[in-house]
């Protein structure tokens, strides 16, 4: 009695799964799951306040879509992507989470795609870097939206050679994070007529880079290029001022740099850096307006990843609005037909491998002097086209582009 | 130019003035972990966490009270080492005499708390604090730019662990420390407050670690979670000077500073994992360590 009961329910279950993956909304619930870094090194750039964007904007949309209520969950991948693995296996599987939302650490991201793939389920990646996500790690299940390795690396590094910084000795995070993006910066600088004349790899993570720093000053290089993140990022740029490094005539590049890592840094001990970013608070009326709506939730500025999964987050939701379905392909379709244009990105486009194209930004820090806030640090000093910062599809490895 | 397999001597010299600059920070770390087990047979796992909470404490007391560089190298040690005492008289006292295991885990799991909360009041990305004014620039030194603060680290670290050894080992204070842990029934026979010895004591360790956590603050990021990368290798220092020898302590940090330095030129990607090496080679041939007491 109870098995054929349980037998009847389950074919039930999954004749309605069935049925609304076609074009209703699964459970009358559009699940939104946010998975990040909400304790470790990348806690700041995404972690409780991009919980905070995601939850602006399905405020902003209504709280409900076409009559479905909009859940969320969250979880802390601790920067594991075992741990983020089964997390996310457990959303798909029993939850029914229908949008994995955050994604920092590429290596997570990297993990938890394939379930996403397995599962049929979407997930939009704000946090990662590595350019590998939309390349030869590429699914027709997820869209990197904010940026990557790619544009980093071709907006930093080829304004520097133009302005005659010839040769280039770069300090790289010896992980997979760092390799990705010394290739990318060592292909950059080769393009344009430069020359890397040293690499040396520290250890993940190092306090002390006064050696390393050393080791750059006598490399008498004209750039010292520094290919990590975070708190590595940080103490190596504190280090080399107190070395001296930019006043013997060396420039410093930091090659990924957050809004939150450059607050910490002040402009006092970064200015003069400069730096690639999808995004930046201060650019115009629209992001200012936003912005100022976050800090009053946050109580800091947005970095450029908050503000990603706040439009990302809208996108979506339009497009589940939209087809009237929550199926990860039937959206992932309609997000790729509708150019974004709201306060993070114009004309932004969503191509076939999951690449979200828009416009990046060539950053300098401000001097004590030009700052007038605790946070008011950059200065735009160029619009990077989205077509020149990223990477071009005739060169993408992604199974999906290569296939047509 | 003279060169050592294919590097300048310049660049070596450079490097070894580093080295024995980040030994002196390693030395102040493993001498108060030292002085913790050497006299109370304490496995401080709350270590990295004191030195971090010494570092936070100057730039909050900057930030909120305007607390000038001198006061809160001397102020924040104090302050830490109070809270130590207060953890020792709370909760590390009431597992004295039980097998390390247990104080290792206590105060492991006091370091995550500790930690687990500063980063959800204060985050990750570290808090800005700037260099005193006095130690702005540096000075040539023909092979090497010195910045005047690294040549601050040294003097102050060495006279702090001097003044530690000479404390515990020829001051009549320091008979009664040794003595009280060796029998402290007897000592206190004597009429000397034992346990008040012993809360002293882990204070004193303590405010070690918070003076580095100090002396760090202006070159390095701080942040709630700067104790936890330091404090395993902090122990192999301690481990490979032998658990619980003062001078070992530091003439090891300072070893080992330097051997760390040489590895970041030769081949970097090692220089994390040297120091263990160095352990896993000294306990074979030396299991009590390089200036232990054979057991």
């Amino acid at each position: 009695m109870t098995i054929t009961k349980k037998l009847l329910t389950s074919a039930i279950a999954s004749a309605m799964l069935v049925g609304g993956a076609q074009a209703e909304i699964s459970n009358d619930t559009v699940k939104i799951g946010y998975l990040a870094d909400m304790s470790g090194t990348y806690r700041d750039l995404a972690g409780p306040n991009g919980l905070t964007a995601l939850e602006m904007a399905i405020a902003d949309f209504g709280g409900t879509v076409n009559g479905a209520k909009i859940e969320v969950v969250s979880a802390d991948d601790r920067n594991s992507p075992d741990s983020a693995s089964s997390t996310v296996r457990r959303w798909v599987e029993n939850e029914n989470v229908d949008l994995v939302a955050g994604l920092v650490a590429s290596s997570v991201t990297i993990a938890v795609s394939n379930i996403l793939e397995e599962n049929n389920r979407l997930g939009i990646v704000s946090g990662s870097a590595a350019s590998s996500i939309t390349n030869e790690h590429c699914t027709p299940n997820h869209i990197h939206y904010v940026y990557d390795t790619y544009p980093l690396a071709n907006g930093t590094a080829s304004a520097i050679v133009k302005e005659g910084g010839e040769t280039w000795f770069i300090l790289t995070a010896d992980y997979a994070f760092g390799h990705a993006l010394e290739n990318d910066v060592t292909r950059v600088v080769e393009e344009n007529g430069g020359e890397v004349i040293e690499t040396v790899r520290h250890p993940f993570p190092t306090s002390d880079f006064s050696s390393f720093i050393l080791q750059a000053q006598s490399s008498g290089a004209d750039v010292v290029a520094l290919a990590n993140a975070g708190a590595d990022t940080t103490n190596a740029i504190t280090t080399a001022g107190e070395f001296g490094l930019t006043q013997s005539g060396q420039t410093l590049a930091a090659l990924l740099l957050f809004l939150t890592d450059v607050h910490a840094l002040g402009a006092q001990s970064a200015q003069g850096i400069q730096l690639t970013t999808g995004w930046y608070w201060d650019m115009n009326e629209e992001t200012r307006e936003w912005s100022d709506r976050f800090m009053e939730e946050a109580g800091v500025r947005p970095t450029m990843v908050h503000a990603g999964i706040y439009s990302s987050t809208i996108q979506y939701l339009n497009a589940v609005k939209a087809t009237g379905s929550d199926d990860s392909q039937t959206v992932r379709k309609q997000m790729m037909d509708t150019p974004i244009n709201d306060m993070f990105a114009k004309n932004g486009i969503i191509r076939e491998d999951g690449r979200m194209v828009h416009d990046m930004y060539l950053a300098e820090v401000k001097t004590p002097e030009e700052s007038e806030s605790e946070w008011d640090l950059y200065e735009i000093v160029r619009t990077i086209p989205g077509e020149e910062a990223y990477r071009p599809l005739s060169e993408s490895k992604c199974k999906l582009v290569t296939q047509n | 130019m003279t060169e050592i397999l294919g590097v300048p001597v310049a660049v070596l010299s450079g490097q070894l003035m580093l080295g024995i600059i980040n030994g002196s920070f390693y030395a102040l770390l493993s001498l108060g972990l030292a002085v913790i087990f050497g006299l109370l047979k304490i496995i401080n796992f709350a270590h990295g966490a004191m030195y971090m909470l010494g570092a936070m404490c100057t730039v909050l007391m900057f930030d909120a009270f305007g607390v000038n560089y001198w006061v809160a190298l001397f102020l924040a040690p104090v302050v830490v080492g109070c809270f130590g005492i207060v953890l020792e008289y709370f909760l590390l006292r009431r597992i004295a005499g039980q097998d390390h295991i247990y104080s290792l885990l206590l105060t492991f799991g006091i370091a995550l708390i500790l930690q687990g909360v500063l980063i959800n009041i204060y985050g990750v990305s570290g808090l800005r604090y700037s260099m005193p004014e006095v130690f702005r620039g540096g000075m040539n030194l023909g092979f090497m730019f010195l910045p005047y603060y690294r040549a601050w680290v040294i003097v102050a670290a060495l006279l702090v662990c001097f003044g530690t050894w000479f404390m515990i080992e020829k001051t009549r204070l320091g008979s009664y420390l040794r003595a009280g842990t060796e029998d402290s029934q007897l000592m206190q026979g004597f009429g000397i407050n034992v346990p008040l010895l012993i809360s002293l004591t882990y204070g004193f360790g303590v405010m070690l670690a918070a003076f580095a956590g100090a002396l760090a603050a202006p070159i390095y990021s701080v942040s709630p979670v700067m104790g936890s990368n330091i404090l395993i290798v902090v122990f192999a220092v301690v481990v490979i000077g032998g658990m619980g020898s003062i001078a070992g302590a530091v003439i090891t940090g300072l070893m080992m500073g330097v051997v760390e330095g040489f590895t970041k030129v030769f081949y970097p990607e090692g220089s994390a994992a040297v120091i263990f090496l160095v352990m896993v080679v000294v306990l074979l041939i030396r299991p009590s360590g390089l200036f232990g007491k054979e057991a």
